[in-house]
């Protein structure tokens, strides 16, 4: 299947600030009438982009000296709103391999689980000093290590917190369950003939 | 040991603990649209999977489909191909499709309910957030996104993480003209966007066991907006009742041992909740949203909050609500012009909601003035043939409302109903976010329909009570 192991993913930070940062900023629905993912990620952020360009500033998306970031540095509830995954699979294609922020919606982390994009988290004085530092030194080496939940950016170490589950899955190569879901096959079975609406009360 | 239903429910659907420490659990319905699962069947395909169990899954066309002229092919070539995947994908798997030569089509939220689908005691999912909506009736209902619904498809089953419950109680007696609708806003209000993240809610209190079953579902519906992702009332004889005889409820013979099995999934009396909260009804007033969450909202004749009201941390978010919005700190909505007004959606889309409206506007004299659009988008074919059947197309027409076809509409706006500019859009739907309505500057004022009628027939924000003069 698709999952491979990750434990550490390393590559340089860009930071989209704001709290309660919701999906349909993520990706506006005027882009969701396709029956694939392909494109979703030059479409990122795409009204917050359009209004910043309007007021001639640069959304981290467009900016040059980010252009090749992969670790996305967010703050509170990133990702609330709605569950479709055309949210995490168009920051997944803009190229981001990991995001790290103060919380994110339930919905949002379990989609970003099942495509292989952890989402960590850190404290909010820690996030301050990561998108500082990836904002003043665009190429500083960033890294994510997932065995030992320590993020480095440069001179900077703070400690990050990830669900214990969700962390073997992403070590152990099972983000994508599909197989082990599969597998238990009987189990299955059992607890559907166990439920008395199962056959439609017939 | 004394158990709540979220515990009940999910240990009777709970397949096995996976090496992740989630459950695999099991779903009792699976409900599909054009938008979150094209990617799903594709998947499947890839890996050569085949539909575990068709017969528990049921598709709608809801998010794209025009609510002005719905005759295929459909003019946007893109939704077209949206409804042609999904009507492929559904034969080629023998899931039963509400197209809408059926009769039955509309948004997948209103549908299985209408159906008897959705009952108590069930696991059930769909790739859409609002799925909280079908805890109305005492089941775990949660959204999922499309690497799930692969799992589902394939499976039956999904990965999940035990959540949290929590108790939202609210005693006594609403006021006249405070609807359910102002009951979904007040708690967002009181526990914020973010107070319900790794909660389900459960509602309770004698507001929740007077409410109807409509009324049940709208707030559920917005178990979402406050972070949780279940609500859930659990079921009583107004549950049984509503069920009782629809297409997909169980038979008159069947009804005992179905009610029996409803029975024992309820809360225990002395059941254990993570948290409980308990609100007095007398403190909700009607409700409006002024921002740009859920949860930025005022009673109706209040003032907008100071920035100085906030924390350190919340003041940049509002802050930018105020910008996105063009509104002032410390005024008040009272008499800002509307330009649209859009009664619909998963939350008030459904007959109840078109009825209090009817009740309410037709003996008034006023008519929609040439300054406003106003909409209204029954939620499912089967409420706009009821609409139709009691005459009340003409109405809504007679009084300046535009009557549509069933659908999503500009509740999200991913089809032809969309803001233009800036516009001030007074709405039933759930969420205010900016862009939301299909213009990037588009400004949406979350209320309830009695609030959106009123708003509709004046042009303005205004408190519906008087409009009306109800109660
Ligand atoms: S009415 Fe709105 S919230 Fe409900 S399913 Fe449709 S788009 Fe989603």
């Amino acid at each position: 299947m698709n999952s491979s192991s990750i434990t550490k993913i390393t590559g340089t930070g860009i930071a989209v600030r704001g709290n309660d940062i919701d999906t349909d900023r993520i990706i506006p629905a005027r882009f969701l009438t396709k029956i694939t993912f392909e494109g979703l990620g030059a479409e990122a952020f795409a009204d917050d982009r359009k209004q910043l360009a309007d007021k001639g500033e640069t959304h981290p998306f467009d900016q040059e000296a980010h252009k090749n970031s992969n670790i996305l540095l967010v703050n509170k509830n990133f990702g609330c709103g709605s569950s479709r995954e055309h949210a995490p699979q168009a920051i997944k294609r803009h190229g981001i391999d990991c995001i790290i922020g103060e919380s994110y919606s339930e919905i949002f982390f379990g989609n970003n689980v099942s495509i292989g994009v952890p989402c960590l988290k850190v404290s909010e004085s820690d996030i301050a000093l990561l998108q500082n530092k990836c904002e003043s030194e665009p190429t500083c080496d960033f890294s994510v290590d997932l065995e030992t939940l320590e993020i480095k950016a440069g001179e900077l170490s703070v400690k990050a917190e990830f669900p214990e589950g969700a962390r073997q899955q992403f070590i152990g190569g099972t983000w994508d369950v599909t197989a082990e879901l599969l597998q238990n096959d009987t189990d299955i079975t059992a607890t559907a003939n166990d439920l008395p609406y199962f056959n439609h009360w017939q | 040991m004394a158990k709540n239903l979220y515990n009940k429910v999910f240990e009777k659907h709970t397949v096995k603990k996976l090496s992740s420490g989630q459950y695999q659990l099991f779903m009792g319905l699976h409900m599909i649209h054009e938008v979150t699962s094209p990617q799903a069947f594709d998947m499947i395909k890839e890996r050569g999977l085949n539909v575990r169990y068709p017969h528990r899954t049921f598709a709608t066309v809801d998010h794209i489909i025009p609510t002005d002229n719905q005759v295929r092919p459909l003019r946007d070539t893109m939704a077209e191909e949206m409804f042609n995947a999904l009507e492929k994908n559904t034969a080629a798997n023998g899931i039963e499709f509400f197209n809408t030569s059926t009769g039955k089509q509309g948004i997948v939220h209103i549908i299985a309910p209408e159906q008897g689908l959705t009952q108590p005691g069930m696991t059930i999912c769909c790739g859409d957030s609002h799925t909280s909506t079908h805890g109305a009736f005492g089941s775990l209902a949660f959204g999922i996104g499309t690497s799930q619904v692969r799992d589902v498809l394939a499976t039956q089953t999904l990965a999940a993480a035990k959540l949290k419950v929590r108790r939202v109680e609210i005693n006594g007696t609403l006021g006249a003209g405070v609807y359910a609708k102002d009951v979904a806003l007040f708690i967002i209000n009181r526990l914020g966007v973010k107070g319900g993240v790794g909660f389900a809610y459960e509602y309770a209190g004698e507001v929740f066991d007077n409410m109807s079953m409509d009324e049940r579902m709208t707030v559920c519906n917005m178990a979402i907006e406050g972070g949780a992702r279940i609500g859930y009332v659990n079921p009583d004889q107004t549950t049984y009742d509503y069920l009782s005889g629809k297409p997909y409820a169980p038979s008159a013979d069947k009804m005992d041992e179905a009610i029996a099995y409803w029975e024992s999934i309820k809360s225990d009396k002395d059941a254990e909740y993570d948290d409980v909260v308990v609100y007095n009804a007398a403190d909700i007033e009607p409700f409006v949203t002024w921002g740009i969450a859920p949860d930025q909202s005022v009673a109706v004749n209040a003032e907008l909050p100071k920035e100085e009201d906030f924390s350190v941390n919340d003041k940049p978010l509002i802050k930018e609500a105020y910008e996105y919005m063009a509104f002032t700190p410390g005024e008040k909505l009272i008499g800002k012009d509307v330009d649209v007004a859009f009664i619909g959606s998963c939350t008030n889309g459904r007959l109840s909601d078109f009825e209090e409206v009817i009740d309410l506007i037709k003996d008034s004299d006023l008519t929609v003035p040439s300054t406003v659009k106003a909409l209204i988008v029954p939620g499912s074919q089967e409420v706009r043939q009821e609409l139709i059947r009691k005459g009340y197309d003409k109405i809504f027409e007679d009084k300046g409302f535009e009557f549509r076809e069933a659908g999503c509409s500009m509740c999200l706006a991913m089809n032809p109903d969309k803001l233009i500019g800036n516009q001030i859009c007074a709405s039933t739907s759930n969420r205010n976010f900016k862009g939301r309505q299909g213009s990037s500057t588009g400004r949406t004022l979350l209320m309830s329909p009695a609030m959106v009628a009123a708003a509709a027939l004046t042009g303005k924000v205004v408190d519906a009570r008087e409009t009306f003069s109800i109660g």
